[in-house]
């Protein structure tokens, strides 16, 4: 049996979206700027799209979401397009310590053209203190951007009392919801952010399409120049198809997302409880009760991680650790590291995530394997190595 | 081999470099149906952003991966790249480096593949179900019918042997060792290659050492910085001759970039880190039959309990020559060739051969410097 616990990678593309998505790889070809008829119907299918993620996230405004090409993308348009357009205002940046890569190594690139970056950390359980952005504010800082929720722990960040704070300060406020939109309850106004990065892909829709919204009055400057698609912001013949799948996504996601939230999260326990319970010596990363509902980290100190993912897949079972590096090979997570956690900790950690297709056998089946598993590299561990020879 | 379905009772991970040799050691594994699954070890940094002047265009490169990735698909058998980053830079990378400041002359492929293929690799393997580490090695494993003592030989190839590199295996690394090509001639397993149509059977060999520039100086220069101090070139009856920039830079035999004059050649005979000094001779001081080898590691027998007949190679590239080894103090053996031997460099493995048997791998060890107490070198029969 072959399961699938990588959701945070990756989602597989729900049959609803691909229909949604298939006339505008086929017959619906337009390109949404021309002005004739096939134009004018592409041009229709994405604002259509444009108005269902916006409202998705509490705009009432469609022309406060941007397509973009992923949401690492949007990312990046969030952080240079704020940067760039106000650095006359300030050059200081806020990011946390546990942002995913998109967000950190823009703040860095910002950094190495002459911004400085603060950033925040978290406590041991992966959580943030608002007041710590408060107290981070100075009268040069242009930009805070914090995630909503953590793609390797799924915990959550004070995202709503963050934004308070950036607006009484009067600093844009960017906030990387790739994880948790679709998953959970977002409202750009609850939230009081300017900007909020989304993506297809996480959430059963296509790859290579995201999505950033973008409160009226923001100054930014676009990343992309040419023609002035999305009203200038973002440039290059709309991914009408890729639109479409982002919305119908969207939509899937938000029909019955409470109970969807619920049902993935005692999974998500089931699958937790029981490994602690079965695997000796595991222990949970990140809050218990602060976060998404279908993320679980969890260590297995003394062995690697590398060994642990590697064993599953040879048994049909998908997980993931960290990041990969673009060999493919592991790196140790930064996330952890800011958390505190050991070398061994951190190095021992996966992290499972579940998705709408998640079932209680799949959990099932994990419990099976990985407890004997775990027991079985231990023995090996304790025995020691082959024997080296000379050196 | 479907990848899909994959048996776990004997699984073998075969270590892919990217390289001809590893991906036909795959192939011949897997038609003869061993369950196989192929790694690549990632050993460069990941951080760095990609530099053309980087040496990692060979052996376990990026490109390599691919190369792998590709030969392992071919193959119909699953492929990881596992992280050795922190691993390779200690265990070889840090022993490079430690041994020119010391003043000897490394061979890092020896704890490669001690520490690294059938070390840590293989420990990591049997975690996840893996019985044996297989490579692509030119050399051959076999058993001693009365001792049971697992046997290293030459690979059948006298030209591509490597038996000279894996000296350092355990009995129970040996025990869990696959050289799949090792019976076979470096064209033949091309021609393996071409029949499977693996794109790597054209790829040239790689050469030297897998992760540094073939000059060696500025890359040890970057990591080893202050380790690498100017001192005085001497010869040996102590006349001071000249300046060197760091014995790192310098390798017994060496002429060249002395920059000394002197009506007839001269050439490093002694490396001392004690003193930091270089100390040249004559071709004549390069000359000697004895050779002091320390860290031993022994294969065909448990230990050396007496003078012993073998025949010895001190490089790779050279021929095993006739000698005796002898217990010395202190578990280190005393070597001696009945000709003298050129340019014995310290931190180069001896690696012994049975003298009947000389495909058959008696043990070997890391050449150390001799002692001013033992002789300086080129005193003895020269």
């Amino acid at each position: 049996m072959k399961v699938y616990l990588d959701h945070n990678a990756t989602t597989p593309l729900a049959a609803d979206v691909l229909a949604a998505m298939q006339p505008y790889l086929t017959e619906r070809f337009g390109n949404p700027s021309s002005l004739h008829a096939w134009g004018q119907e592409a041009r229709q299918a994405l604002e259509g799209a444009r108005t269902a993620v916006a409202r998705a996230l509490g705009s009432r405004d469609k022309d406060t979401l941007v397509f973009t090409g992923s949401g690492t993308e949007a990312d990046n348009l969030a952080l240079v397009g704020v940067a760039q357009a106000q650095q006359a205002r300030g050059r200081h940046l806020i990011v946390s310590a546990v942002e995913h890569h998109a967000v950190l190594n823009t703040a860095a690139f910002l950094g190495r053209q002459g911004f400085e970056v603060t950033r925040i950390g978290v406590d041991a359980e992966g959580l943030l203190d608002p007041e710590a952005v408060r107290r981070a504010i100075r009268p040069d800082t242009i930009l805070v951007s914090l995630m909503h929720g953590n793609n390797e722990t799924g915990v959550l960040f004070p995202v709503a009392a963050a934004g308070r704070i950036c607006r009484e300060r009067r600093v844009t406020f960017h906030c990387d919801a790739v994880q948790s939109f679709g998953k959970v309850p977002l409202d750009v106004e609850a939230l009081q952010v300017d900007l909020l990065s989304v993506s297809a892909h996480k959430i059963h829709g296509p790859k290579g399409v995201g999505g950033l919204y973008i409160r009226r009055g923001t100054r930014m400057v676009p990343l992309l120049h040419g023609g002035a698609q999305e009203r200038s912001r973002r440039a290059g013949t709309e991914n009408v198809a890729g639109a479409v799948g982002l919305a119908a996504a969207t939509t899937l996601m938000l029909r019955d997302q409470t109970a969807a939230a619920k049902r993935v999260a005692d999974l998500r326990d089931r699958l937790e409880h029981g490994l602690l319970a079965a695997a000796p010596g595991a222990v949970r990363n990140g809050h218990p009760g602060e976060r998404l509902p279908h993320t679980c980290n969890l260590s297995f100190p003394g062995l690697e991680a590398e060994s642990l993912i590697l064993a599953l897949d040879l048994q049909g079972i998908a997980v993931s650790s960290g990041a990969a590096c673009s060999s493919g090979a592991l790196e140790p997570s930064h996330v952890l590291e800011a958390m505190g956690l050991s070398r061994d900790r951190a190095a021992s950690a996966i992290r499972f995530s579940l998705g709408r297709g998640s079932t209680a056998e799949e959990i099932d089946r994990v419990l099976e394997v990985l407890p004997p598993l775990v027991a079985r590299m231990r023995r090996i561990h304790a025995g020691g190595p082959p024997g080296r020879g000379a050196p | 081999m479907n990848a899909d379905e994959l048996s776990l009772e004997g699984l073998v991970a075969v270590a892919m470099s990217g390289g001809v040799d590893s991906a036909v050691a795959a192939a011949l594994l897997v038609r003869q149906g061993v369950p196989t699954v192929g790694v690549t070890l990632r050993i460069w940094p990941s951080r760095r952003p990609a530099d053309p002047g980087e040496r990692f265009d060979s052996c376990c490169s990026p490109a390599a991966v691919d190369d792998a990735r590709a030969a392992a698909a071919a193959l119909g058998i699953r492929h990881y790249v596992l992280n050795y980053e922190a691993e390779f830079d200690r265990e070889v990378v840090g022993y490079f480096t430690a041994a020119y400041l010391a003043g000897e002359t490394p061979n890092p492929c020896v704890p490669c593949n001690a520490r690294l293929k059938f070390g840590s690799l293989l420990e990591r393997a049997r975690g996840w179900g893996a019985a044996r580490v297989a490579t692509g090695h030119y050399a051959r494993i076999g058993r001693d019918p009365v001792s049971g003592r697992h046997l290293l030989r030459r690979g059948a190839d006298p030209r591509k042997d490597q038996s000279y590199f894996l000296y350092g295996l355990s009995q129970a690394q040996l025990g869990a060792a696959l050289f799949p090509v090792g019976h076979l001639r470096k064209e033949e397993t091309r021609r393996i290659a071409a029949e499977l149509g693996l794109g790597v059977a054209g790829k040239a060999d790689s050469q030297e050492v897998c992760f540094a520039p073939r000059d060696y100086r500025p890359y040890l220069r970057e990591r080893a910085g202050e380790g690498i101090a100017p001192g005085i070139i001497r010869d040996s009856a102590g006349t001071v001759r000249g300046e060197h920039r760091g014995l790192a830079l310098y390798t017994v035999g060496q002429r060249r970039g002395l920059g000394l004059g002197n009506p007839r050649p001269l050439y490093v005979i002694d490396l001392d880190p004690a003193t930091n000094e270089v100390v040249v001779g004559e071709d004549r001081d390069l000359w000697t039959r004895e050779v002091r080898v320390e860290a031993l590691n022994w294969i065909a027998i448990p230990f050396l309990e007496a003078p012993r007949r073998v025949l010895a190679k001190i490089r790779y590239a050279q021929a095993a020559a006739a000698a005796t080894v002898a217990p010395a103090a202190a578990g280190a053996v005393a070597l001696t060739f009945e000709a003298p031997q050129r340019a014995v460099a310290p931190g180069q493995a001896a690696v012994f051969y049975d003298a009947a048997d000389p495909d058959l791998v008696v043990g070997g060890g890391t050449i150390r410097r001799r002692a001013p107490a033992d002789g300086a070198p080129g005193r003895e029969g020269a």
